[in-house]
This record gives C-alpha cells, structure tokens and sequence, in this order.
C-alpha cells in the first residue's frame, strides 16, 4: 500500500478522542487563567469605586489638600499633575517623534539607528525612581531646590522612550509601496514623510502619545525627588508642586482618616483618568485598521 | 489597432542590418528615442542583476518588457526613474539618457527627473486621503494653480484615467474605498495629472480581474498618444496586445529587442522562441 492512499479512520478513533480530553483539558486551564487575571482588575476596581466614591464631592475639585483634620480637597494636586504632564508630553512628544521618524524614515538600517533602539528600550523599562535619582541629581541639586519644572522634565525622559518605540514601529508598519508611489510622483522626501507617512500612521503614533500619557501621570517615584509636594496651591514652576500620586502616597500613608480618604478618591479619580485615556486608544487603534 | 499599428510602423522603420555597437536591437531608424540606455549595469550589493543593457524607448510608444521572474526587468524599469536611489545599497552604473540628458549623474534633480517620469507599481497604491486629494496632491505641490483650474486638472486626469464616471459623485471619498481595479486607474489617473513624458508601468495588471486588466489596456492603448510608455508584464498576451516594442530579457541581459510583431512571429534567438511559446519561464 502507498503512503498517501486512504486510511480507516474509525481505526484512529481512540488517537483522535484522546486529542479532544486534552483540548477540553488545556482549553480550560487557559480560561481559568484568564479569569484568574481578570478577577484582581475586577477587585482592585470595585475595592477603588466602593473606597473612593463616598469622598467624591465638589469640594474634591475646588479646595487645595488640608491639613489634617479639616475640611479640603485634591485641587491642587489635579491641577499640579495636569501641568507637569503636559509639560513632560509638550517636551518629550517631539523629541520622540523627531528621532522616531529618524530611525524609520532615514537610518533604517544603519548603526546608529540600532544603538539607539537598544539604548531606548533600556530607558523604556529603566525603574523610573532612577530616573527621578536623574534629575535630582542634574537639575534639583544643581538648581537648589524642588520645583515643577524638575518635576516635568523627569516625566519628560518617561515620556521619550514609548514615543520613540511607537512613532518607529507605526512608521515601520507603513508599507514601503506607498513611499515609492509618493516619490514616483517627485515629491521630496520631506514631504513624503509629512503628508503620507505620518499621516499613514497617524491613528498608531496619536496612540503611543495617549498611553505616554497614561503611564507618566501615574508616575510617583520621579516626582518624589523632583517635585515633591505642595499643602497649598501652587502654579509656579519653580516651586515644589503637589501632583495626586505623591498626594496619593502621602496620605495613604498617614494616620489621618480624613487624608485616607481623600487618597482613595484621588486613586479612583486617577484610575477612571488613565482608563479613559487607554480606552481612547484602542478605539483610535482599531478605528485605523478599518 | 496594435497589430496594424506595429505593420505601419515596420513599413516608415524598415528593419536595419545589425550594427556591431547593437547586436541585440534590430529597429530604430526613423523613430525618436525618448530614452537611450547603452551599457546600464546594476547591482544589488555585490550581485549584479543587469549585466549590460542596450537599449532604445522610443517616444510615444508603447515598449514592453517580458522575461522570467528574476530576469531583471523590473529592475531596468525602477533605473529608469532612479527609484532605487530610495535604498542604499543598490547602484546603477552605464548611461540612460532622457532626451539626451545622464539621468544617473549624481548631480541631477531626482525630484525634478520623477515628475517627468511617472510610475505605477503593481499593487495600487492609494493614498490615504480621498479621491480628490489623491490627484491634486501632486498637483498642488508642482504648481500654484487656482481652486476650479485644479478641479479641472482631476477631472481631467480621472477622465483620462477612465475613472470619471464612477468616482465624479464621490471624490470626497477615500481612495482606499474604491475596488482594486479603480484604485489601480486612480493611481494612473494620479500619475498623469502631473504632466509626465514618460510613464512607467510595473505589471499593473497583475493583482486585477480580467474586466479591470481590459479597461486598463484600453487606457495605455489611448494614453501612448502623448505618453512615451514602458510596461513589464507577466502576461505574453498583454504584451503582444498593447506593445509596440518588445524586449526579451533573461538573466539580467537583454537578449533581444525589437518590433513586437517581430519578436512574437519571428524571434531571432531561440531563448526568445522558448519563452513566448511556453517551454520554460
């Protein structure tokens, strides 16, 4: 009989049954492990809601941090994270950007491009307390006292390295046909890049920015050296400001009730902000596969 | 019409005898070379895929490039607009003169050289913006032309295109909306808007059904009027219908160039013989 002439298969039926029970088998093992993950986001939400809400009032929104023992709110410290993280993505954005578009667009395969990548997917996974230690060390020390200004920078370095990754890998899924066509047309390269390119992966680089944004706003550790904290409201850069993860540590972590509770607010607030943020873009993500 | 375009030809271009410079190339006289390419090598790296072409484009013409899979056809046609100037490690060594100007000097304006030698890829490559936008794009960028003289220039180009008519209640509409056929005729539509004198065309018909393949054919068909053409193409019978030229090539050589009527009927070289008869390719 020939290799590839017909078999009986009923004669494999015990083979094949098999193969099924260590489906079902694995098959489950993998929900079971997905439900397992999903329960602790489930927990660590619902514990947050459940904490939190009963803090939230207007007052949450208009007063600065009390001390303790007394009526107040986390408005200094809303307004302290809204500043140093836009100041941080103003600052970080187009310095990832310019040497993303530079390692897709110019230097693909040279070898600058690739001690680049390496080094920034070191900075990518670098604990960021280091970073903060960075700062401390070049600008706080130098500078002679905390400020927002350190602050932001150190939010800034974050901000840099997932910019670069996303800007290089959306460039680099853009295909190269379309690149030819554009320069087959005589248009310079600049041009290329600006108004194909870019817009081309445009869904994919907005995204990276969003999730830098997400990550370096619930940033504690650079900010503990760098920006400290503030009790009162503050809008100058060159002064300590309070930011609501350093709030959220430091009254966590006090005796008092009242500060406890406006830590768990402050959490859920952040939490619901970081969210909303991550949902945008997957939304914008999978707009652009369309 | 191409056979008998192709009988009038051979009869103003009467074959010449082979010259010892051109052994390869039996036509010529009486036409204008729009390109004249003599000795072109090319190298990827190290490995040289074109081993020295000769070879005449004749103006207004429709000249086809045919030969097997890795023979180096597209690579002649990517010379031609120094398309491969994109990638590093490629180079170009000979002469290609259009219109009796070195397109491989260094010095010369790619940008400049491309808007007068268009090029279509054998994928349609939209780009991502509407329809309308895909063919001012070029436009704008060359010329400073009023609103309406613009909107005139991409119905032109999408009529010329023989696109019009599908897209003219649409143009708002993505270029990537549109079915692979109409993409492939706006990219055309795309190329011709800018006023090219050459138009290169990398197997544009490979990823299309039949119906768009005719429609397209028809296009080149109209188009050679006023566009000098070069067309590579998988498909012997598409180079027979829409060519007025043929060059077979094979291994990175040119093995021969001539009338296409010529070179299906007649072929001087048995490799030629075998290709377009089906024994290997």
């Amino acid at each position: 009989m020939s290799l590839m002439a017909p078999i009986d298969h009923s004669a494999s039926r015990p083979r094949y049954m098999r193969r099924r029970r260590l489906n079902f088998v694995m098959m489950s093992l993998s929900l079971a492990a997905a439900a397992f993950g999903l329960l602790w986001l489930l927990a660590i939400l619902s514990t947050l809601v459940f904490k939190g809400v009963g803090g939230l009032s207007l007052d949450v929104f208009t007063q600065s941090t009390p001390p303790p023992g007394s009526q107040g709110g986390l408005l200094n410290a809303i307004v302290g994270s809204a500043i140093m993280t836009a100041i941080g993505v103003a600052v970080g954005t187009p310095i990832g950007i310019l040497a993303g578009t530079y390692m897709a667009e110019y230097g693909r395969h040279n070898r600058l491009t690739t001690t680049v990548r390496f080094i920034n997917d070191i900075l990518l996974s670098a604990p960021s307390i280091v970073i903060g230690l960075f700062v401390y060390e070049v600008v706080v020390i130098q500078m002679g006292n905390f400020s927002a200004l350190a602050g932001a920078l150190a939010l800034a370095i974050l901000v840099v390295p997932v910019v670069v990754r996303t800007t290089e890998d959306m460039l680099n899924l853009v295909p190269n046909q379309l690149r030819e066509a554009a320069s087959a047309l005589g248009l310079p390269r600049a041009v290329v890049i600006q108004r194909i390119a870019y817009r081309a992966a445009r869904a994919g680089m907005i995204t990276g920015v969003l999730l830098a944004i997400a990550r370096v706003s619930g940033e504690t550790a650079p900010l503990l050296f760098t920006a400290l904290n503030n009790q009162f409201w503050s809008s100058d850069l060159n002064a300590p400001m309070a930011s609501l993860p350093v709030v959220i540590f430091q009254f966590a972590l006090s005796p008092y009730t009242d500060w406890q509770q406006l830590a768990w607010t402050g959490a859920l607030l952040i939490t619901l902000a970081v969210l909303t943020l991550s949902i945008a873009a997957r939304i914008l993500a999978a707009g652009s596969r369309k | 019409m191409t056979s008998t375009d192709v009988a009038r030809a051979a009869m103003i271009a009467p074959v010449p005898a082979r010259s010892a410079a051109q052994p390869k190339v039996h036509v010529g006289a009486g036409q204008a070379e729009k390109i004249t390419i003599r000795d072109l090598k090319f190298f990827y790296g190290d490995s040289l895929a074109l081993k020295g072409i000769d070879l005449p484009i004749y103006e207004r013409k429709v000249t086809a490039f045919i030969g097997p899979s890795g023979c180096g056809k597209s690579t002649l046609l990517r010379v031609l607009n120094r398309m491969y100037d994109l990638y590093p490690k490629q180079r170009a060594e000979g002469e290609v003169l259009l219109d009796g100007i070195d397109i491989l000097s260094p010095k010369l304006d790619l940008n400049l050289l491309r808007s007068r030698v268009g090029m279509v890829f054998q994928k349609p490559t939209p780009f991502p913006m509407s329809i309308y936008d895909n063919i001012a794009f070029g436009v704008r960028l060359y010329e400073t032309i009023s609103k309406s003289e613009l909107d005139g220039r991409v119905e032109a180009a999408l009529r010329r295109a023989a696109l019009w008519n599908e897209v003219k209640d649409k143009l708002d509409a993505s270029g990537l909306s549109l079915s692979g056929g109409q993409q492939q005729r706006l990219c055309i539509a795309r190329s011709i808007a800018v006023r090219p004198e050459v138009i290169l065309l990398d197997e544009p018909c490979s990823a299309l059904d039949p119906i768009s393949t005719a429609k397209i054919e028809e296009l080149i068909d109209e188009l050679k009027a006023d566009y000098t053409i070069a067309i590579v193409t998988h498909n012997m019978q598409q180079a027979s219908r829409t060519s007025e030229y043929t060059a077979f090539m094979y291994l990175g050589e040119l093995v021969e160039f001539g009338e296409t009527e010529q070179i299906f009927m007649s072929p001087h070289d048995r490799r030629t013989q075998d290709y377009i008869t089906g024994r290997f390719g």
